[in-house]
């Protein structure tokens, strides 16, 4: 469902992303991982249209997405999250939630103005589906919080929920389980590989915790300054000597 | 440290008299066809120096005097106490806000004409603020060119009453939506633009209009402006002491009752303060709509908002139209109150003070708008003696504000939507 083709990226001097291609296809949970500086980041700023790529092609669903606004592709049904969390900090928990499904919700001013009963209607329904995602993620209790106010592992649980509101094709994962306890990583492992079997959500995850990503990807892409560095299953990356150096190297 | 003070107290001191020799110290006199340039009196001179020596002493002991207003909140015995729950907050204000709307009905039939019209005046202001506030307050945009929709309102009527005989209720809507659409279609170029820029920008567009409409003048009568704009009516029921319209009645007539042109000032009073509580509820009810959630996501973390796929344009346009349209809505209401508009009327300082009564009031809150408008159009009134420091006055109560309260004198606390408990 996704493509990308040889995508490279260059600020000023740097060749931040240089050549990268992947591929993500339904029903598949693909790791992006290399060490820090890699470019991996900078991959998913090009996926969700907040950098236009200097080269190559992103096709989702079989069109060409680069360079395309940011918010017209999140409405394509491709969703991310973000290394350092980014959540509505003075909005409640269950107002974050609503804010991500506003499409889904009535924009005529007047009927909302008016408080029409298909207006309520779409409220309940965007209230509704707030509270599941929120009971999925157990953080129902929260709702009323500020959230701002949450623990650390809840932000980062609250950003997939956002996510999921909006109904995602694929959702892009800016290493998730960073900051999280063991413990947390654990549920985070089952919450995502529940995405793709019980919502039939395609993931692109990019994680350094090696245990989670050998765990759940189908597929493992490394990049290394850049560069794509080697692609394949966990089983493969796990043998494949240039990644082993690679990694050596940098420890 | 010490030094540092020093310099940077005697380099303040300096720019004063910079400043204020060449304006004060010289006076233009002029003797014939010629103007000569005297030098002021020595008593002028003297204040100049010693406005100097105030400068230098506040900037030497800044810190301490700093200091010594922070902790004048202490001294507020609201200050510090603990903020309500929202349920109870929510009754309090409405209840609040409920017995202040009821008490504007009934208080115009016991005050003077005077106060009636100045009670008008700030609810021309109330509105103007609410609107700003969405912009201002609700979608973080600096807005400085907020008077140009109130002119466009107000001009709206006035043209169509003029050419067209428009009366005031049908203008009231076609000038609102008129400066909903120039906020449309201003906005849209400018929105891109951030924080400085777009003040900056905003602050030109309303210099713009008010030369269009001054250079216009076989439209709009440039600086003379535009007269007998009518008043509005009752039902067809005119308050005049004769009917000017063909087919209406007059009020007094009909009523039987002995013709007093107060009737007339307090029906306008009566209209603006329904046409401010309308759009205080109309905002209050978009702040709980997607749109207003809107507004605010984008304004706590624009990337967030957008890779959920808000538009920014989109979202920032709307609250400017917004905005726009009720100051056309208060632009109406000025030309009928006045009578008479004109270019003068619409100059920066409008925006300003609308501008001041939004951050007065803390931005957002409804309330706190309500009670800063009510201070910025009274007070100057109230200390009349004073005219000629107005500004001074105005200037000084803002620095002062911004260091003692620098969130408002409400500050916003936000209206949650609650996800109730389910079983
Ligand atoms: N906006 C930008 N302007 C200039 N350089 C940038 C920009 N964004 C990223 N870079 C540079 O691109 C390189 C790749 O950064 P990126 O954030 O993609 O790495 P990463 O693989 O996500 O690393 P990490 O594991 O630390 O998150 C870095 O050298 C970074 O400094
Ligand atoms: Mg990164």
């Amino acid at each position: 469902m996704l493509e990308v083709q040889n995508l490279s990226m260059r600020f000023g001097g740097l060749l931040a992303v240089d050549q990268v291609s992947l591929d993500v296809q339904e029903h598949e949970i693909v790791s992006i991982i290399g060490p820090n500086g890699a470019g991996k980041t900078t991959v998913f700023n090009c996926m969700s249209g907040f950098y236009k790529p200097t080269s190559g092609k992103i096709l989702f669903e079989g069109h060409e997405v680069q360079g395309k606004p940011d918010f017209r592709i999140s409405r394509l049904g491709m969703v991310r999250t973000f290394q350092h969390v980014r959540l509505f900090n003075r909005m409640t928990v269950v107002e974050n939630l609503l804010v991500a499904q506003h499409r889904h919700l009535n924009t005529n001013l007047i009927s909302g103005l008016l408080k029409t009963p298909s207006y309520r209607e779409r409220e309940q329904k965007s209230l509704d589906r707030a509270s599941y995602w929120l009971d999925r993620v157990g953080l129902l209790d929260l709702a009323n919080r500020d959230a701002g106010n949450l623990a650390y592992g809840q932000q980062r649980r609250l950003e997939i929920a956002r996510c999921m509101v909006t109904e995602p094709k694929l959702l892009m994962l800016d290493e998730p389980a960073a900051g999280l306890n063991p413990a947390e990583t654990r549920d985070l492992n089952q919450l995502i590989v529940s995405l793709k079997e019980d919502y039939n959500v395609s993931v692109v995850l990019i994680e350094h915790d090696m245990s989670l990503v050998m765990d759940i990807s189908d597929r493992i892409n490394v990049i290394n300054q850049g560069r794509p560095l080697a692609s394949g299953t966990p089983d493969e990356i796990r043998n494949n000597d240039d990644v082993i150096k690679a990694y050596l190297g940098e420890a | 440290m010490a030094a540092h003070n020093l310099k940077h107290a005697l380099f303040c001191a300096i720019v004063t008299l910079i400043v204020a020799y060449p304006i004060l110290g010289f006076n233009l006199v002029s003797s014939g066809t010629d103007i000569i340039l005297e030098g002021a009196t020595t008593q002028t001179v003297i204040s100049v120096l010693l406005a100097a020596v105030v400068v230098f002493l506040f900037q030497l002991f800044r810190d301490n005097i700093m200091a010594l207003l922070g902790k004048a909140p202490a001294l507020n015995p609201l200050a510090n106490r603990q903020p309500m729950e929202q349920s109870k907050r929510l009754k309090l204000e409405s209840t609040i806000l409920t017995l202040i709307i009821i008490g504007a009905l009934f208080w115009p039939f016991f005050v003077s004409r005077g106060s009636v019209d100045l009670a008008t005046l700030v609810l021309i202001y109330i509105m103007l603020a609410l609107g700003l506030n969405v912009v201002v307050g609700l979608a973080g945009l600096l807005d400085l060119g907020y008077v140009a929709f109130y002119a466009v309102g107000a001009y709206t009527f006035a043209l169509l009453s003029q050419y067209y005989g428009v009366s005031f209720w049908f203008a009231l809507p076609i000038g609102a939506l008129l400066a909903a659409l120039f906020g449309l279609v201003l906005g849209f170029p400018v929105l891109r633009l951030r924080g400085d820029y777009l003040a900056i920008v905003t602050l030109g567009f309303g210099e713009i209009i008010r030369i269009l409409l001054n250079n216009m003048t076989s439209l709009t009568g440039g600086p003379n402006g535009i007269g007998g704009i009518p008043d509005p009516t009752l039902f067809g029921m005119e308050f005049g002491r004769r009917v000017k319209e063909e087919g209406n009645t007059s009020f007094h007539e009909t009523f039987g009752i002995a013709y007093s042109s107060e009737h007339k000032i307090i029906f306008l009073y009566l209209i603006a303060l329904v046409l401010a509580v309308f759009t205080a509820l109309v905002i209050r009810r978009l702040m709980r709509m997607p749109v207003g959630r809107a507004w605010e996501a984008l304004r706590e973390d624009e990337i967030a908002a957008r890779s959920l796929g808000l538009s920014r344009t989109s979202v920032k346009l709307s609250a400017f139209t917004i905005g726009a349209f009720f100051a056309g809505f208060a632009g109406t209401v000025f030309a009928s109150k006045q009578g008479f508009i004109s270019p003068e009327s619409f100059v920066f300082l409008e925006s300003a003070i609308v501008l001041a009564i939004v951050v007065l009031g803390g931005m957002g809150s409804q309330l706190g708008v309500i009670l800063a408008a009510i201070a910025v159009t009274i007070l100057p009134e109230l200390a009349r003696e004073f005219s000629e420091y107005r500004m001074l006055i105005f200037g000084a109560a803002m620095v002062l504000m911004m260091v003692w309260r620098p969130q408002g004198l409400m500050p916003m606390r936000r209206i949650h939507i609650e996800l109730e408990k389910q079983e």
